[in-house]
């Protein structure tokens, strides 16, 4: 692997990081497995890339983006809660309801970015370029998230959250009404997931409404193999790990798209099916290994 | 301070599973009354207990406490004035969180949560001082993660837990039902140590006879969703279990000779 292609692994893990965190958020903290996310991270690179074309600043367009990604999980969260539709279910129908929704943004499938200003346009005036200019700018902007979500899970409010995906019955007889706990968590994932589609659309000039596909299983995959090099003893070892686990990610698919045996290699389209089967052994190996051990 | 007037519970109603679970229930709770309830399976004793704490709506009836209608609180919202222990003790507490974590949890029982730091330092030394209480070494592992902790220990932090803030209402569900004889003896009696020394106003849901002869100042004993003894003071501590067992083959054999009368005159 050249030095040149670890930077751009290293970016896409962070900028993916972002995404990462929200993912482990709903689906290791509050165990609502959410597959929102698929259709908020292109929702977040719309919102920015739209904000970009009419000239909003390119760090104003990350709030919106948080904005409209909170409002979607907002939504699976109450279709959830208050409507009683299974969590699994009620995340498809908001993704299949944003793929409608973010053409409609767009005012087509896909939009260019190409000569508007991005967060990195400040570093790249100071002449910068933007194979470091990016790594560096994502990471900083990842490591922020991290903080803030580690500092936020050790609040009143983040261990409650902490205790509904853990025992619902416990912190509901301790006086917390999980449905809000619920919307909240829900909220703060696909906003953070929305930050990072937005990321993602500047960092390659362009918003697409199938950007999002995979979002999910790249998602876990990265939550997974964090758990397993990192660990998860506490909840900043977990936090982290996320984020860890999101860049040997990133770098394992680089070094999987340069592997070649002859005339066959692996395509970038090659990668859902590659990431499926990751999750797959990630999940069962456990399994196996305890099956092992017994015998 | 509890009060029941008619209280009426079905599960599955219309349907061909129709459980009628409390059949009009009336009990008032005095303050300070440590209240033992007893009865067979499916009687309705859980069904009560989870009727108070708002687990379950009433079909019918009224509940009320300290004169303040509370029939249609959610059960989070009742929570402010109820501590709980369930009889999983793994219900009571969250395992992937630490001692004082749970602990800090339950400090916060019925008040909003903010972004404040979820365990201030200043409540640590009064965390080791209620753990100190139950003998178990637990005030030496605040930070150690509840999923370490036994069920009988788990149980005992439950207890602290559901009377931190101090409940205008303790309810306790076969609390020691899954706990191995020694452990269930302990806790049963760290639950009487605290209810007389907070003097709590508690329901405690039991199987055991002998445990409900020996705590608490009032027994009732329920029946097919119904109360068919109520005895309190002088003449509760007179009980014994020969008593309760007379009390409930008396209803049980009305329920069997007027099965027979059917049977006899068709």
């Amino acid at each position: 692997m050249t030095w040149y292609a670890f930077l751009g692994a290293l970016e896409q893990g962070f900028v993916y990081g972002i995404m990462v965190l929200g993912v482990y958020l709903t689906f290791r903290v509050l165990d609502f497995p959410d597959l929102t996310v698929d259709g908020s991270l292109p929702l977040g690179a719309s919102v920015s890339a739209v904000a970009l074309t009419h000239g909003i600043n390119p760090f104003v367009s990350l709030l919106f983006a948080l904005g409209s990604g909170f409002l979607a999980g907002v939504v699976t969260a109450l279709l959830n809660t208050k409507l009683k539709i299974i969590h699994l279910l009620a995340s498809i129908l908001t993704m299949i309801a944003l793929y409608s929704i973010n053409i409609r943004i767009m005012g087509g499938p896909n939009i260019s970015l190409l000569g508007t200003e991005n967060v990195l346009s400040p570093l790249q005036a100071l002449g910068i370029p933007g194979y470091i200019a990016s790594p560096f700018i994502f990471g900083i902007l990842a490591l922020f998230a991290t903080a803030l979500l580690i500092w936020f899970l050790h609040t009143e409010l983040g261990q409650a959250l902490m205790a509904t995906g853990c025992n619902p019955q416990m912190i509901t007889s301790l006086g917390v009404n999980t449905h809000h706990i619920i919307i909240l968590g829900v909220g703060i994932s696909n906003a953070l997931v929305a930050f990072s589609g937005a990321l993602i659309a500047q960092n390659q000039g362009a918003s697409d409404v199938n950007m999002g596909v995979g979002t999910i299983i790249a998602g876990l995959a990265s939550v997974i193999v964090g758990e397993t090099v990192f660990g998860k003893s506490t909840i900043a070892r977990a936090c982290v790990a996320a984020l860890i686990g999101s860049i040997i990610y990133r770098i394992a698919i680089a070094l999987a798209l340069g592997i070649h045996w002859g005339r066959i290699s692996f395509t970038p389209s090659d990668l859902n099916l590659i990431t499926a089967l990751l999750v797959i052994a990630a999940l069962v190996t456990p399994k196996v290994k305890e099956r092992i051990r017994r015998k | 301070m509890i009060t029941l007037k008619a209280i009426t519970k079905y599960f599955n109603r219309g349907s061909i599973n129709e459980v009628l679970s409390l059949d009009n229930i009336n009990l008032d709770v005095e303050p300070g009354d440590f209240v033992a309830i007893i009865g067979s399976n499916g009687a309705g004793k859980s069904t009560l207990l989870n009727c108070v704490a708002g687990s379950h709506l009433l079909d019918s009836g009224k509940i009320l406490l300290n004169h303040t209608e509370i029939t249609v609180w959610p059960e989070h919202k009742r929570a402010k004035f109820m501590g709980r222990v369930f009889q999983d003790p793994l219900l009571g507490t969250c395992s992937t969180l630490s001692i004082e974590q749970n602990l800090a949890l339950a400090k916060k029982r019925g008040q909003p949560r903010g972004l404040g730091i979820g365990v201030k330092n200043r409540d640590r030394d009064l965390f080791r001082e209620k753990l100190k209480v139950l003998g178990l070494g637990l005030e030496n592992r605040l930070q150690d993660k509840v999923g370490l902790l036994s069920g009988g220990q788990r149980q005992a932090l439950t207890m602290i837990m559901a009377t931190m803030i101090h409940p205008e209402v303790l309810l306790l569900d076969e609390h020691t039902a899954a706990l191995d004889p020694k452990t269930a003896h302990q806790i049963i009696d760290l639950t009487n140590k605290i209810i007389h020394e907070l003097k709590l106003t508690t329901l405690m849901v039991t199987h055991n006879m002998k445990q409900a002869l020996e705590f608490g100042n009032r027994l009732i004993m329920l029946n097919m969703g119904r109360i068919i003894m109520d005895v309190r003071g002088q003449e509760k501590k007179n009980l014994t279990v020969q008593d309760l067992l007379a009390g409930f083959y008396k209803v049980q054999g009305e329920a069997f000779s007027s099965d027979k009368m059917l049977l006899v005159n068709p």
